[in-house]
């Protein structure tokens, strides 16, 4: 092994570390949690894991979090379809500054919106439903879909269209039977994405439910502060947390480091 | 300057290889003359950007040894061996202007500011880059771009060898002959060995005093231009090089004489060896019409400006024949004469036939 | 080249609705408030500009921006020269790619929340890894409830541990398309390992490059769930970054009318300083 895969190593071991300790207070009691230090667990305990999936509180969070991850995820990529094809295809009045102004509500702070956004779904009566939080997600989903898939659909060559159309197909029919399976890669992208940054925003989610589509992070705080200090089952949550994510990017791997450049290198 | 040999190389990228097959190069034996100008020519995949990336030092060969001059350099890394490469895709460091670019090798070897300027200058001149110096190198059009990156490996004046790598592949059509034309001439000024990798027989051809043939890792003839046109050493390389490729013939040897499709052809001398498969080699340019002959029927004429493609079968073999002024209607019956001393017989794809008069 | 085509507005048309709809609605509630003064009972008075003046010349608004500003300073400084090395030693190819890829992704794909929470169960002094490691092992005092700067360090690296990922991910992008002929080349040329990065590889980095120090600078700049979970911005105000004070006055005292114009002008900051750093880093493009 040569000097400099050294790096990498210790950089990896750095990023586990945390993860590792979250991972490992998950299997201990709370009795030995608070009676000191332990490296590992000396009491190998599922009962935290088991509190979670009997207790519907607790799972319901996670089913919760899902469900408004999808139809996000699901809604973000199909509208930004359309208008990326038109950004890396036409020039139309006003185009640049549409583009910007898109990309101006992913700079916007969540904090700014939490009020607004609390008031204005109150007032369509969709507060503490998963379409308010999947809506409300879109703010900074849908420009980041249509950016990243702005910057997949360029890479396809014009006379891609042009044949199709020479071909005698109907737009609808080239955009999904030609069109989409070009840029898979870019979809599978964005879809990641959306999927990641709903699931880990936790400020909107909080402040736009609060019984029916609580998601799992409100559950955390409210169990952190009203159960007392129960570290270990606040990890073991966490590190359920932890394990959707890691599914998903397991399926974009290959794309991963073209997919974090947004197809721009 | 210097002459450069290649002997016993061999080389494979796995990394214990079994057969022959395994080998990206099988034996390979050359010797470059100082200063001349060669070409290695092949289909791709044939292993001659390995052989230049073996000759430049970017791999070590699996076997075998390279000499400048006698001194084995194997070993040596690519920047101790001063030899130049320029690649299919122009190299260029975009932050740098032109003049940045060409000085770039000499900076990096400490050569001092006043022999830097003045080389810079020198090379300029020589690629007709002189007024682009000042400019950012990465607004060049593909053709400049490759002129720089071929002037950085000419700035040098301690280079031992310049190498091409196919660097025509992204030049506009028009500006290729330009390109090449260069070349030749830098050649003459600089008088430094070129080795230039193609897959384009007419760019080999025009560019090199001699062309080095090469198939499935291995040499298969190395000769002037005129020497690889008139007499192929192998069908590969008759049928690579020429416009129609060589007329290749399932035939049986027999003496001085091969018999094609029941009819007695004369060869250029008595064939060789025995047993194989055996082949007739002729380049349709050398296949003509008579009174009397080998009888066949003509099924295509294509008329391609400076001659005649005239495609017949002879009993159920197809071959070509090149007319200059005139040619039969398609449909009708013809008889062929073939040129004697340009008919071959080839045994497994290797020449038989001895030359007359040797 | 693409084509002049008016009738792509209906293409941008679904998109323009959904997040016409979520900015802009908003928007302009949260401008409505920061122009009025309310008492409850949905009784609003005129306001005018009040409140901006009244956030500008605050002693705890310029204390706020000012440890965000420092923040953000400090983690652009640590993450990216850091990603840049990270990926500059990465593998090219092989079985170990893939795999460097997915766990080093990891960190950004957890809820923030729980990437609060993690780093506080992390550093508790006694219990957690790193606190019992500090304070009992190598005797440093370490209490991040305590002690500011303990806190500042901590959530330093949090963000450092949370997201240089990302600029590791970009930059190594960037590197994987570079050709091998530059490397050839170079080698030829006897560049050293330093004229490389300098004259190769920075220069491939940098459309990407460009990419994450915007990226990190607006989300650096939004940050607010994993300090908040940390430390709740302390220990006293010294780790209130510019999001967690607009919560707490928005939310937490319902001061409607300085929260908005707050709001207003943290969004406003957030904007020019994204454009300023994008014009500065695409300057050379446009020449």
């Amino acid at each position: 092994m040569r000097k400099r895969s050294l790096i990498p190593i210790l950089y990896i071991a750095f990023l586990m570390l945390p993860i590792y300790w979250l991972v490992a207070m998950s299997f201990k009691t709370t009795n030995e949690i608070l009676s000191g230090f332990s490296l590992f667990p000396q009491t190998f305990t599922l009962d935290n894991y088991i509190t979670i999936f009997t207790d519907p509180t607790w799972y319901w969070g996670y089913i919760n979090s899902i469900i408004y991850v999808t139809i996000n995820t699901v809604l973000s990529v199909c509208v930004a379809l359309p208008a990326a094809y038109a950004f890396s295809r036409y020039r139309f009045l006003g185009d640049k500054q549409l583009f910007f102004w898109l990309l101006t509500n992913r700079m916007a702070p969540a904090a700014v919106f939490a009020l607004p956004f609390f008031q204005l779904y109150s007032s369509i009566h969709l507060f503490d439903t998963y379409l308010a939080v999947a809506l409300a997600h879109t703010l900074f989903n849908v420009p980041l879909a249509v950016w990243i898939l702005e910057g997949f659909m360029r890479g396809i060559p014009k006379e891609l269209d042009e044949t199709a159309y020479v071909d005698g197909y109907s737009f609808p029919r080239f955009f999904v039977k030609i069109f989409l399976p070009n840029i898979k890669a870019g979809v599978g992208v964005a879809a990641f994405f959306c999927f990641m940054f709903s699931w880990v925003e936790m400020l909107l989610a909080k402040t736009l439910t609060a019984v029916e589509a609580k998601p799992i992070a409100a559950v955390m705080t409210r169990t952190a502060s009203s159960a007392g200090y129960e570290l270990g089952l606040l990890a073991a949550a966490g590190t359920l947390t932890i394990i959707p994510g890691a599914i998903v990017i397991w399926f974009v791997r290959n794309y991963i480091a073209r997919g974090f450049a947004m197809g721009r290198v | 300057m210097a002459q450069i040999k290649l002997s016993n190389l061999k080389h494979s990228y796995l990394p214990s290889p079994q057969g022959p097959e395994d080998y990206a190069l099988k034996e390979i034996d050359v010797t470059w003359r100082d200063g001349g100008a060669y070409a290695l020519l092949g289909p791709s995949g044939c292993g001659k950007s390995t052989l230049l990336n073996i000759i430049s030092g970017l791999l070590t060969p699996s076997e075998g040894q390279i000499l400048f001059d006698g001194r084995d350099v194997t070993a040596l890394p690519p920047d101790q061996r001063n030899i130049a490469q320029v690649f299919q895709f122009p190299v260029i460091y975009d932050t740098m202007t032109v003049g940045e670019n060409l000085a770039f090798p000499l900076k990096n070897r400490g050569v001092d500011a006043a022999t830097i300027n003045q080389r810079v200058d020198e090379i300029a001149k020589m690629l007709d880059v002189t007024d682009m110096l000042d400019t950012r190198a990465s607004g060049l059009s593909p053709d400049n771009k490759q002129k720089i990156s071929m002037g950085r490996g000419l700035v040098r004046d301690d280079v031992n060898a310049v190498m091409f790598d196919e660097p025509l592949t992204v030049i506009d059509p028009h500006l290729k002959w330009k390109l090449r034309s260069k070349l030749k001439e830098l050649h003459q000024q600089v008088k430094a060995t070129m080795i230039y990798v193609t897959h384009d027989q007419t760019e080999a051809l025009t560019f090199a005093d001699e062309v080095v043939v090469m198939q499935e890792g291995e040499v298969v003839q190395i000769g002037t231009p005129v020497d690889l046109f008139e007499r192929p050493q192998h069908t590969f390389v008759g049928h690579f090089i020429g416009s129609p490729g060589m007329n290749v013939l399932p035939c049986e040897a027999k003496g001085d004489r091969a018999i094609f499709e029941g009819h007695e052809v004369h060869l250029e001398g008595p064939v060789q060896g025995t047993g194989g498969n055996t082949n007739l080699g002729i380049r349709p340019e050398y296949v003509g019409f008579g009174e009397t002959g080998i009888p066949a029927h003509v099924t295509k004429v294509s008329d391609i400006g400076r001659h005649y493609v005239v495609s017949a079968i002879v009993g159920d073999t197809a071959l070509k024949v090149v007319s200059e002024h005139s040619a039969p209607e398609p449909g009708s019956q013809v008889f062929l004469q073939f040129k004697p001393e340009q008919s071959r017989v080839y045994r497994d794809g290797w020449i038989a036939t001895e030359e007359r008069g040797t | 080249m693409r084509t002049e085509n008016q009738r792509a507005w209906f293409f941008v048309l679904p998109v323009l609705a959904l997040v016409a709809f979520n900015a802009l609605v908003p928007m302009m509630t949260v401008v409505n408030y920061s122009v009025q003064e309310t008492f409850g009972n949905n009784q609003f008075f005129w306001e005018g500009l009040g409140w901006f003046e009244q956030i500008l010349r605050s002693d705890r608004f310029q204390a706020a921006l000012g440890r965000q500003f420092l923040f953000t300073a400090l983690i652009l400084m640590i993450e990216v020269p850091l990603g840049i090395i990270v990926a500059l030693s990465m593998p090219r190819k092989g079985i170990w790619v893939p795999v460097c890829l997915v766990l080093m992704a990891l960190p950004m794909l957890i809820p923030w929340n729980v990437v609060g929470s993690m780093w506080n169960i992390f550093t508790l002094p006694k219990i957690g890894l790193l606190g019992y490691f500090l304070n009992d092992v190598l005797g440093i005092n370490y209490d991040m409830t305590q002690q500011p700067i303990s806190a500042w360090i901590t959530v330093i690296v949090m963000d450092v541990w949370h997201w240089t990922s990302l600029v590791v991910l970009l930059c190594y992008a960037g590197l994987v398309s570079i050709p091998d002929a530059y490397y050839q080349a170079a080698k030829i040329d006897g560049a050293s390992n330093w004229s490389v990065f300098r004259y190769i590889q920075l220069p491939k980095m940098k459309t990407v490059l460009t990419i994450a120090i915007l990226l990190r600078f607006m989300d650096s700049f939004n940050i607010y769930t994993e300090p908040f979970v940390l430390t709740g911005g302390g220990p006293g105000n010294s780790t209130t970054l510019l999001s967690i004070d607009l919560v707490k006055i928005a939310l937490g005292q319902f001061d409607l009318g300085p929260a908005a114009a707050m709001s207003l002008i943290y969004f406003a900051i957030t904007l020019l300083v994204s454009w300023v750093f994008y014009t500065l880093m695409t300057k050379d493009d446009a020449e």
